[in-house]
């Protein structure tokens, strides 16, 4: 078997690379990055894995954060969630899992899986069920797929576990586990249904650990040369640039439990002169030059502070910043019509089918991996 | 009312003396090592300018990156014991987990987490752990930690916890300096509990620093009142500096700016602070710096202080002008040797304060050893200087419509006319001393930022909760209660809270109580 064996560097990649791909959502990468590195020097390992390098009936079980990033920065995870959470649900399933993987590479979800993974010593599978960061956790391809809706579970700080054994639903599971967050504290690990190595294969989107990884170090590589970040991160990701400016309005309110808005960005330098705007639904979700949408959802809507790269959440957006607004083509599994249903404009309340930007494709793996470990 | 505004800068400490809003008086010296007898000498001469008595001057008061300084230098910091309350929570991340390998060690004196806190709703996340606060504090005790800071989760939305945790510690720690997280910072555990670090750990030198200059002052026969400028370009009366001296830690640039909005009248305008090195360029809402979104870095270790948003970039008085065929002014500079080295003061470097002179903007030195800078030259590169000034405003500037701009700083000799963008670039009286003068005329504050749940209540009355709570610590801050108004209130929604949770923070402003 081939891994990638991450080390302090990879990890500061990774997160710069999970904060574009969060879409203005996914909550901040930072503590994350924090407990890996914390991990690692104390001399566990984490160790990525090729999807397609899976056996086939392998179980792999996704993990990630649920609930308020704002109560994220306050209430910090204890540490031990994802194990408590992996073991009560192999005592549920009666068997062992091989491996995890985040449901989310988005923000601080890409780096949740490696912390538990670290601490049980399991690879973490280099894909994800979103290429991105979405409010919902039924919004991913896997689920899009037919992924179980059971078992599924939550766990957090206090040693409290959830396990749901029956959901009628996606929808359903969702909003038990939202009742559950709520319950916790407002802040939780969550699980899912265990998958099998077939299954993430065919239907997770692959190498977005890697592709976080190649966005980082493409950053980190222009802010050495003193070169411009965005055109790394274009280079990088096949995105293009929609617009470099400064926000001149934004507003933000919270309807139905997610924080909507609208941004408003105008042009500066080569740009100078125009106007776009941006749709939030907790992510960027539409971009649009007057009444022209240039890109929508499911394809990525990413901002980027102008000087340093470093990807811009929707919470921090006020008046003045100096931003990019970059445009990303969803990777192929999000822009089928069934996955449409689930994550395009129509899904989000939006009277109009998607209409894609560029070409999609997905990102190879990085070539760190080796034979074996 | 007789005021003296003091800044000390890296170089130079400026006093200003002013009854009412008449600038009486303003001189630039040194800064000396001790930081006292520089602002002792400074006030010495800028009340021998006005012929005014020391005993005449209602209040006196200063900014200084003294305690900026000590951090970033790792001198004279104190070691902190860490008291976090948190139950089982935040265990993964244990506290200075972000400080840099540099001033760790230095600061480090042991951290306990124990049971305590509470959750954004206010219910109890665990139960104060008293035995383990005890055990703590013996061990404290045995390694003769001198300062503890306690820092409790949700502690903003209910700061009980840590105010009982503080009453266990004075009693099995008497003497020791305490600091207390909801006094300090705002929500996001770990950038509060470095400032509560960082501010234990000043603890000491800021009863020294206030000790020496209250010390000094009577020796200068000053009988009033000493305030300390605050990141936010308010007071704080001098009992409250010695224990919240990390409020100092960034006062500077918010002086300057405050002195410009005071000098023109203007309370929406950009402020280009040209000095020896440096040009600083920001901008003024409403009176007031705005400020950066990302909360500041002090010495490496990151805080959620707010800290106003000021692009830095190498052009000053004594930036070094290359000539040639594509000649550059800056980035770097002569700094504080420009006396020494200038060729106009017979040094050996050619410098923008040179140029400045060989065009007739100012007359300083002897203008005869720069007859080989031609007045060609020297107008092109003063329009260069101008250009690089422009492309920063308009990055700083919210809109592309002309705003005023105001030019304070000795530097600002450089820049003549009108800058593009601007609807009018004032340069005005006293403008080398603005940042003392803002110091002068600073007002008090009080700042409140939390969660507060909607639920069983109405929005109105929520938020005047947060208000008052931010009144009272304005006034206990020395603000005279009657002049207290709103600043700014900010109502952040909170995505996937249920009960409508809003995290409110909010500052309000009076005047100094006389």
């Amino acid at each position: 078997m081939k891994y990638w064996t991450l080390t302090e560097a990879d990890i500061d990649r990774i997160a710069i690379g999970c904060g574009i791909l969060g879409t203005g959502g996914g909550g901040s990468t930072y503590h994350g990055s924090l407990r890996a590195k914390a991990l690692l020097r104390e001399g566990k390992r984490i160790r990525m894995v090729r999807p397609e390098d899976m056996t086939p009936d392998a179980q792999i079980l996704g993990l990630g954060g649920i609930g308020a990033p704002t109560v994220g920065v306050e209430k910090i995870a204890e540490g031990g969630e994802g194990v408590r959470l992996l073991h009560a649900l192999e005592r549920h399933l009666g068997r062992k899992v091989d491996a995890l993987l985040g449901d989310e590479v988005g923000g601080g979800n890409g780096i949740a899986p490696m912390l538990t993974a670290a601490m049980v010593d399991l690879p973490v599978v280099d894909a994800d069920g979103m290429g991105r960061a979405f409010p919902e956790v039924q919004m991913t391809t896997f689920f899009i797929h037919g992924q179980a809706v059971q078992p599924a579970g939550l766990a957090d700080a206090d040693g409290n576990v959830l396990i749901v054994t029956e959901a009628t639903t996606p929808k359903m599971l969702e909003k038990l586990l939202r009742a559950g967050t709520i319950a916790m504290g407002c802040t939780a690990l969550m699980t899912t249904a265990p998958m099998s190595g077939d299954f993430v294969r065919r239907f997770g989107v692959p190498h977005t650990t890697s592709q976080a990884w190649s966005l980082g170090d493409a950053v980190l590589a222009a802010r050495a040369a003193k070169a411009d970040p965005l055109e790394a991160i274009l280079k990088q990701s096949g995105g293009v640039r929609l617009m470099r400016g400064k926000v001149t309005d934004i507003s933000r309110r919270v309807m139905a439990g997610f924080t909507r808005g609208k941004l408003t960005v105008a042009g500066l330098d080569a740009d100078a002169g125009r106007s776009l705007t941006v749709e939030i639904q907790n992510e960027y979700l539409i971009a649009r030059e007057g009444e022209k949408i240039i890109t929508m959802v499911p394809d990525l809507i990413c901002i980027v502070d102008s000087e340093t790269g470093r990807a811009i959440g929707t919470e921090e957006l006020r008046y003045g910043l100096r931003i990019d607004v970059l445009s990303i083509p969803a990777p192929v599994l999000l822009r089928s019509e069934i996955a449409l249903e689930s994550v395009g404009p129509r899904a989000f309340g939006y009277d109009f089918d998607f209409v894609p930007m560029g070409v999609s494709a997905d990102a190879p793996a990085v070539p760190h991996y080796k034979e074996d470990a | 009312m007789l005021r003296i505004g003091v800044d000390v800068g890296g170089t130079n400490t400026d006093a200003a003396l002013l009854r009412g809003s008449d600038v009486l008086a303003t001189v630039k010296s040194s800064t000396t090592a001790d930081v006292t007898s520089g602002v002792a000498t400074a006030i010495r001469a800028v009340l021998a300018q006005a012929a005014v008595d020391a005993t005449a001057v209602n209040a006196v008061m200063i900014g200084t990156t003294h305690f900026l300084n000590a951090v970033v230098e790792g001198r004279h910091l104190e070691k902190v014991g860490v008291l976090r309350l948190c139950g089982a929570a935040t265990r993964s991340l244990p506290p200075m987990i972000d400080w840099p390998d540099t001033l760790r060690p230095i600061v480090e004196g042991g951290a306990a987490m124990v049971g305590g806190g509470v959750n954004y709703d206010g219910s109890e996340l665990a139960p104060l752990d008293v035995k383990a606060i005890r055990a703590a504090c013996r061990d404290w005790r045995a390694k003769r930690v001198p300062a503890i800071a306690i820092c409790s989760v949700f502690a903003l939305v209910d700061p009980r916890m840590e105010n009982e945790a503080a009453e266990i510690v004075a009693e099995e720690l008497p003497g020791a300096a305490i600091s207390l997280s909801h006094r300090i910072g705002r929500t996001g555990l770990l950038s509060r509990e470095n400032a509560t670090l960082l501010n234990a750990s000043l603890n000491k030198l800021g009863r020294e620093t206030v000790g020496a200059f209250r010390s000094a002052f009577a020796a200068l026969g000053l009988n009033c009142p000493l305030y300390l400028t605050q990141n936010d370009g308010t007071l704080m009366a001098a009992e409250f500096a010695e224990r919240y001296p990390v409020f100092t830690i960034a006062s500077g640039p918010t002086n300057s700016m405050r002195g410009a909005a005071f000098l023109t009248g203007l309370s929406d305008a950009a402020v280009i602070d040209v000095g020896g090195t440096t040009t600083d360029i920001g901008m003024l809402v409403a009176g007031f710096p705005r400020t950066r979104s990302e909360g500041a870095m002090i010495g490496g270790v990151p805080t959620n202080f707010r800290v106003p948003d000021v692009y830095s970039f190498g052009l000053g008085g004594g930036s070094i002008v290359r000539p040639g065929q594509q000649p550059t002014v800056g980035p770097d500079s002569v700094g504080f040797r420009l006396p020494q080295k200038a060729l106009c003061f017979g040094g050996d470097t050619l410098t923008a304060t040179d140029i400045a002179v060989a065009a007739g903007l100012v007359d300083l030195g002897d203008r005869s050893r720069l007859s080989h800078v031609t007045p060609d030259f020297a107008r092109q590169m003063l329009a260069q200087m101008k250009a690089s000034i422009e492309t920063v405003l308009d990055r700083m500037k919210p809109s592309a419509d002309p705003i005023p701009a105001i030019l304070v700083g000795g530097g600002s000799v450089l820049v003549e006319g009108l800058l593009e963008g601007t609807s009018v670039s004032l340069k005005p009286d006293h403008f080398g001393s603005a940042n003392a003068i803002g110091a002068a005329i600073a007002q008090v504050s009080g700042e409140v930022d939390s969660v507060v749940s909607l639920e069983g209540t109405s929005r109105e009355i929520a938020l005047e909760a947060v208000v008052s709570e931010a009144r009272m610590r304005a006034v206990e801050a020395g603000a005279d209660a009657d002049t207290v108004t709103l600043a700014e209130i900010e109502e952040t929604p909170l995505a996937y809270l249920p009960g409508n949770a809003i995290r409110v923070a909010a500052k309000v402003i009076g005047e100094l109580r006389a």
